[in-house]
């Protein structure tokens, strides 16, 4: 078995014995209870909501679109905690607490030990927030009767942003201790988030300066633009007054990433990979 | 390279002057060291007297800044001196959800070693943790997740084990228990580098000791040599009197020159120190 397998069963096997894969589950059976509750409640109220009674605008798709978006948000936020929790002292933060030294002495090349922690941790948190993605669609298509068309990009999506997070949570531990790295970490998952607000705002205020400024962090921190994406792809279904309304609502101006954000978001993975790589293979340990 | 059947026996470790620099601190400043197949060396030294980091440096851990570390030939932190390695460090911790029996599994894992269950039974026997192969590691005393680390230390049977401080945590039973460790590892023909502040252990376990001060070799022997005869020291009527350079085999004749000089001779001691006094003696000479 390679280095890379080796060390990636070994971060689920900490997972299952750290009861990760136990709490997790049950942490998010709550939040889609809630999430059903919403639903319910959402789609009950949409339907008696001025302007949507006289048939201008869709409302189950308002509402439907709406909730999904939202459970993208918290899908990609739980996700990316996941993923930087699991990664965050892979280097620094092992090495100071005196675990990685034994597993590095071994004739094993650091590059599989990287890896390893890279595959152990995208397989656990991309099936995660995939999955929740799915719960979170399932339950509004059960409760209110609507289907995000097309209906697996959006998932995909914050599969690639939390592989980003995880790219970057262990670039971080190559030079941060473990908490300043986790802090770091989730600085820089708002500072993605606010570009992305930025962006959308420059939209509505007609602002090319705040909206370039956005669109810039959103590209350099990829997570937050196939984020974006996701949403966009959403409601790229919809219609009519419906798409102005679905657009201006709590998903507004979500951005199209188009044909080069995938190639991009793979490329800075792997250029965040190998300049961790390069670091950790120089490192003194 | 590493040495082929048939080469001239090479030596597990050798260190050529090497040099390890962090920004203005110099741990190393050009230390030479050999460790040939089946000696135990114990590497001894002040705090900061860089016995760490040389250690680290032979392991592949850090990168010297000049001079050349080889295990069995190869270049020491390439994949075929660390598959020749054994290693635990000072201050090391194991995945506490993880089982002995596990622990040694990764390790096996990792080094690719085929040794299989039959090799994990073996070493953990081998460090009298044979009844408790299935006790998670943060059920474990300290003693046994010392034990622990020597029996994952030697998983692949390596040709040089490395251990530093290995009974820095332990009661005089557990020292005791790692010293007979150390015996059965010779005993194997594995050749073991043991960095250690307790003296008496490697007074008791190791063929040749090394005494590192500021980077430096200051002293190096076998405790016989360290610490052999310094003198005889004849207790008088008028007070100690001290022959740096006599030995056992002289005390007859002193004292019968005394005798017949008058002087009342009341004790007569060959001066023989211990390691300790020996290494007291060369650090603070070292020191200045």
């Amino acid at each position: 078995m390679s280095t890379a397998l080796v060390i990636a069963r070994h971060t689920f096997t900490e997972c299952l014995r750290r009861r990760i894969l136990l709490i997790v589950p049950l942490v998010t059976a709550a939040f889609l209870a809630l999430y059903a509750l919403g639903a319910h409640y959402a789609f009950q109220s949409a339907e008696g909501t001025v302007g949507l009674r006289a048939g201008l605008v869709d409302a189950v798709a308002l509402a439907g679109s709406t909730l999904v978006g939202l459970s993208m948000f918290v899908t990609l936020f739980l996700g990316a905690s996941l993923g930087i929790f699991l990664t965050f002292s892979s280097v620094r933060g092992d090495a100071e607490q005196g675990l990685l030294q034994q597993l590095v002495v071994r004739p094993v090349a650091r590059s599989g030990l990287l890896a390893g922690r890279f595959l152990g941790a995208s397989a656990l948190c991309g099936s995660y927030a995939l999955l929740l993605y799915l719960a979170c669609v399932v339950i509004t298509g059960v409760i209110g009767g609507w289907w995000p068309t097309p209906f697996l990009p959006p998932g995909l999506a914050l599969v690639a942003a939390v592989i980003v997070m995880i790219a970057l949570s262990l670039l971080g531990s190559v030079f941060l201790p473990a908490l300043p790295n986790g802090i770091v970490m989730f600085m820089v998952f708002g500072a993605g988030l606010l570009g992305g607000l930025l962006a959308q705002l420059g939209d509505v205020i007609g602002s090319p300066s705040l909206r370039t400024t956005g669109r810039v962090t959103s590209w350099v921190l990829p997570f937050e633009a196939l984020y974006q994406d996701g949403l966009n792809s959403l409601t790229s279904s919809a219609t009519g007054l419906t798409r102005v309304v679905v657009r201006l609502g709590p998903l507004g101006g979500a951005q199209e990433g188009g044909a080069w954000l995938l190639p991009w978001a793979a490329l800075y993975v792997a250029i965040t990979g190998a300049v961790a790589l390069a670091a950790f293979s120089r490192k003194d340990l | 390279m590493a040495s082929l059947p048939g080469d001239p026996i090479t030596a597990v470790l050798e260190v050529r002057d090497l040099v390890k620099r962090y920004g203005a601190n110099v741990a190393l400043a050009g230390v030479d060291l050999e460790v040939q197949p089946g000696e135990l060396v114990g590497l001894l030294g002040p705090n900061g007297a860089g016995k760490s980091t040389l250690v680290k440096v032979a392991c592949g851990l850090v990168r010297p800044t000049s001079g050349a570390a080889t295990i069995c030939g190869a270049p020491a932190g390439s994949e075929t001196a660390r598959a020749a390695v054994g290693y635990l460090a000072e201050l090391f911790r194991f995945p506490p959800w993880l089982k002995a029996a596990e622990v040694i599994e990764l390790h096996q894992r990792l080094s690719g070693s085929s040794g299989g269950a039959g090799e994990t039974h073996d070493l953990l026997e081998l460090v009298g943790l044979g009844r408790v192969k299935d006790r998670r590691v943060d059920a474990m005393s300290k003693g046994m997740q010392q034990r622990l680390g020597i029996a994952q230390a030697l998983v692949g049977s390596p040709q040089l084990l490395m251990l530093d401080e290995p009974t820095s945590a332990l009661d005089p039973a557990g020292r005791a228990s790692v010293r007979d460790i150390l015996e059965e590892v010779r005993s194997r023909g594995i050749s073991v580098l043991l960095n250690s502040h307790l003296l008496s252990e490697v007074e008791l376990v190791c063929d040749r000791v090394v005494i590192l001060s500021r980077g430096e070799v200051i002293a190096q022997g076998s405790p016989h040599e360290l610490s052999s005869e310094r003198g005889v020291e004849i207790d008088t009527g008028s007070g100690v009197r001290k022959w740096a350079d006599a030995t056992r085999a002289d005390i007859p004749r002193l004292v019968a020159a005394l005798v017949a000089d008058g002087v009342e001779v009341f004790g007569v001691r060959s001066v023989k120190p211990t390691l300790e006094d020996f290494y007291i003696e060369a650090v603070k000479e070292e020191a200045g």
